[in-house]
């Protein structure tokens, strides 16, 4: 009976101070394997300091079919922005 | 759905695109942006993984430790343009499995260069000056195009390829100014790599039977024609500083058009290469089929191994 190696997620620092990106996926038998083949695919220029590796069956993602209502409704909430309050020009700092 | 329906969303679709909006893979899409996607998405990773065959000939007699590291490292490179090429590929829901299966049975096509035989050192300096020079303009629109994780792939392709054109420049270069016979085997090389490379920026624009839809889509920005004309026009001066001649007569810069005006592409040979004729397909194919087969056992090993692992992993926690 033949099983596939399982997809991976690999997500890298490219630096300390930033943040973790998404930086492609992978085919590994474990963990481990994930994390050398990711060292190998994407950090062979100095690119990462760090990297995680998630199974690709582990991630939940949001359907763009849903994005109406979940991200339409902040577009009217422009009272969450700076801009939306007016102020006089004389008004420093701020 | 409805064919009501389908019209509307892909109506929404092809606006999307209009706008230079990136498709990612869950969004809606018509059928057959998915199939052309998986098409040349798959063709392109093909073609990075078959491509490491004819210079993987000539790692071991690399001429000293600095062209074999070079050498080493490019073809690296390209198992690793072959693996994010396949991952993006795979995110349009084919599995890796199946994109081996279409290559190994042949109903996959990959870039019919790799199919002539590397038989001198300096064939390694004229894949890296003449078939990456051309990959590299095949490849460059590709980082703008519609379809997010092929263009997010692009662009890293793109950064690590244009050390490999250089390093292929410098071999010819080397060869050039070195003794009569090494500038001999670099012009030899040249005449046997110039007319494969021009073919390889594909059919012209009048055969072509996917130009006009893919442009639409963005999978191409210029065609096939355009692209070859721009090779031709910055690989000839390239020749020129090398003091090597490019083995067509009727090659001549037009003060009119301002390019280089050439000479007639033999088409019958770029098709029996494409239809699997060239010298070398049957041995590239066997190559990649006996090393996927002969691989059966490690990849069930490993994944033996994963599952023990996890199980003697549950064992203790439980």
């Amino acid at each position: 009976m033949k099983k596939n190696w399982p997809l991976w997620e690999v997500f890298v620092r490219s630096k300390n101070g930033l943040e973790h990106r998404h930086f492609g996926s992978l085919h590994a038998a474990d963990a481990e394997m994930a994390l050398e083949n990711a060292r190998d695919v994407y950090t062979r220029r100095n690119e990462g300091v760090s990297i995680w590796v998630v199974e690709s069956k582990y991630i939940t993602a949001s359907n763009p079919a849903d994005n109406g209502e979940l991200f339409e409704p902040a577009k009217d909430k422009v009272y969450r922005h700076p801009t939306f309050y007016n102020l006089p020009d004389e008004v420093k700092h701020m | 759905m409805s064919e009501k329906e389908i019209k509307n969303l892909e109506q929404i679709f092809e606006a999307r695109i209009e706008r230079d909006e990136k498709i990612e893979p869950k969004d809606w899409m018509p059928e057959k942006y998915r199939q052309t996607h998986i098409r040349q998405i798959s063709q392109h990773a093909h073609s990075e993984i078959v491509g490491m065959l004819p210079e993987g000939n000539w790692i071991t007699r690399a001429p000293s430790l600095r062209r074999k590291a070079a050498l080493l490292a490019k073809v690296q490179d390209e198992a690793g343009h072959g693996l994010y090429l396949y991952s993006a590929c795979e995110t349009l829901g084919v599995s890796r499995d199946e994109l081996y299966e279409q290559l190994h049975s042949g109903k996959a096509k990959y870039s019919s260069i790799f199919n002539y035989p590397t038989i001198t050192w300096a064939d390694i300096g004229a894949i890296g000056w003449l078939v990456d020079g051309a990959a590299i303009i095949n490849q460059v629109p590709l980082c703008n195009t519609s379809f997010g994780p092929y263009a997010r792939a692009m662009v890293r392709v793109c950064k690590e390829e244009s050390f490999h054109q250089r390093q292929g420049f410098e071999i010819m270069l080397t060869l050039c100014r070195g003794t009569e016979e090494q500038k001999a085997m670099a012009q030899d090389a040249l005449n046997r790599w110039w007319w494969p490379s021009l073919m390889m920026l594909g059919p012209t624009d009048a055969a072509s039977v996917h130009t006009e839809q893919s442009l639409k889509w963005k999978l191409k920005r210029k065609t096939n024609d355009e692209l070859r004309q721009q090779f031709i026009d910055q690989t000839v001066p390239q020749a020129d500083i090398l003091g090597i001649t490019v083995p067509d007569p009727d090659l001549k810069w037009n003060e009119e058009t301002g390019h280089y005006d050439f000479g007639e592409i033999d088409w019958d040979e770029f098709w029996q290469v494409v239809k699997g004729h060239g010298p070398c397909n049957k041995e590239r194919m066997k190559a990649r089929v006996d090393a996927w087969e002969n691989g059966a056992w490690v990849r069930d090993a490993a994944m033996a191994y994963a599952e023990k692992q996890q199980s003697k992993k549950v064992a203790k926690a439980s």
